[in-house]
């Protein structure tokens, strides 16, 4: 249990999968203008990855990895090529379904979230957390805690940027800067922050 | 090539540049640009992923129930970025291994969907070709600038070669740590955007917010 618990507080600060891997930086920077939709995204988020990398970490260890196959007799077949395009597969259906869910039974929740579910999709965030769960070989209830922190971290880092960029508007910025160029560079300085947290090991 | 088909391939490497401009595809040029020869690596592989799945994405274009577009351009991105996973593997599995997943996730590198979505869905394969290549080279060029700059100054060499003698080997050079860590690329990303934009002042973006100037002086003295 405890490893579990590191294993989270891992997952949201210290490989922070926005700050310290950069990934989903698309939408980090493009959604992350206001607290509220940024927030919003960050759920979204949240729940598609405690989603998807389980159900990816299923399909690695009992379709396509080394001899996973061997329940069907198969145990010298090797399928780990068509990983990438399984998981990307799951994510897209994952996604789908999700929206067709919460728009059938939850609609206000649909109707906040309904936008950013789409973009979704295509955030490296959550491939990357499914492909880092298969370089790692977790196990199933690992790739759970995996999924839940992994998000979770995500979900913090945006916030944090969104609330720093609403105060930022009201600077004074050289107009080279504006807008985009001093995004990176207020993201840069919130992951030199976290970069006070690497190197811990719990 | 014609003067348009110079356009669709020139364009996107100063003057829509698909990262200062679009913000498309930032995860990989912050992750693989700590040394040149992941940076070259990663530019070919982008590139002719681009390129190849704006161009397949195109010829079938009028064959895809739009209900379904996004999953079509996903499984054909998805089978060129195996296709190049493969090779890496088999011809260059070092770099292969230091970029480890960020090959893979080309696939959800904006660039390639942004450009299939918003270009080879509308256009004829040879212009969608183009286009697909002039987004790969902006990219690269972008990743090239932030790579040289982070290896030269950060281990004082280039594509593993040193080039300013460090000074532990006796030489003069005392490189900066700061460059090898990723956050570096955000600063070096934010300074080339503020160069850009100085050289070409129509892509400065209005402020959202202005300080009211008082028209007469005395108001507020």
């Amino acid at each position: 249990m405890i490893e579990l618990v590191n294993l989270f507080i891992t997952a949201v600060f210290v490989e922070n999968l926005a700050l310290t891997f950069f990934l989903g930086m698309c939408t980090f920077l493009a959604v992350s203008k206001q607290i509220s939709t940024a927030i919003g995204l960050g759920i979204a988020v949240v729940v598609v990855q405690a989603l998807t990398v389980p159900i990816n970490n299923l399909i690695y260890q009992f379709l396509i990895r080394d001899g996973a196959l061997a329940w069907l007799g198969l145990s010298d077949m090797n399928l780990s090529f068509l990983g990438l395009i399984s998981y990307i597969s799951v994510i897209a259906a994952i996604v789908q379904v999700l929206e067709m869910f919460l728009d059938r039974h939850v609609p206000t929740l649909y109707n906040s979230l309904g936008i950013f579910l789409p973009l979704i999709t295509v955030n490296c965030a959550i491939l990357g957390g499914s492909l880092f769960m298969v370089e790692r070989d977790y196990t199933f209830s690992e790739s759970l805690t995996y999924g839940l922190g992994s998000g979770v971290g995500w979900a913090v880092a945006i916030a944090a940027m969104a609330g720093v960029r609403e105060k930022l508007k009201y600077s004074d910025i050289p107009a080279g800067l504006q807008g985009l160029g001093i995004a990176f560079i207020s993201a840069g300085l919130m992951a030199l922050g976290f970069m006070a947290f690497s190197g811990i090991q719990l | 090539m014609s003067y348009q088909h110079r356009k669709i391939l020139f364009d996107p490497i100063a003057d829509n540049n698909p990262i200062i401009l679009q913000v498309l595809g930032i995860c990989s040029a912050l992750a693989v640009t700590s040394k040149l020869s992941t940076t070259v690596t990663m530019c070919i592989a982008l590139t002719a992923v681009t390129a190849l799945s704006n161009a397949a994405i195109s010829v079938i274009r009028n064959h895809i129930p739009s209900s379904v577009r996004i999953i079509v351009q996903m499984t054909i991105i998805s089978s060129l970025v195996i296709v190049t996973d493969q090779f890496l593997k088999a011809y260059a599995f070092a770099i292969s291994k230091e970029l480890s997943v960020f090959v893979g996730l080309i696939i959800t590198n904006c660039i390639v969907m942004g450009r299939a979505e918003a270009y080879a869905m509308k256009h004829p394969p040879l212009p969608s070709f183009l286009d697909g290549l002039g987004n790969g080279l902006g990219y690269s060029a972008l990743l090239l600038a932030v790579g040289t700059v982070r290896e030269l100054l950060g281990s004082g060499s280039l594509f593993g070669y040193p080039i300013l003698l460090l000074e532990r080997d006796g030489g003069w050079y005392v490189p900066n740590g700061l460059l090898l860590l990723p956050p570096s690329a955000f600063f070096l990303i934010g300074m080339i955007i503020w160069v850009v934009r100085s050289w070409k002042p129509a892509q400065v973006e209005e402020p959202e917010y202005r300080i009211y100037h008082a028209h007469r002086p005395e108001v507020t003295s």
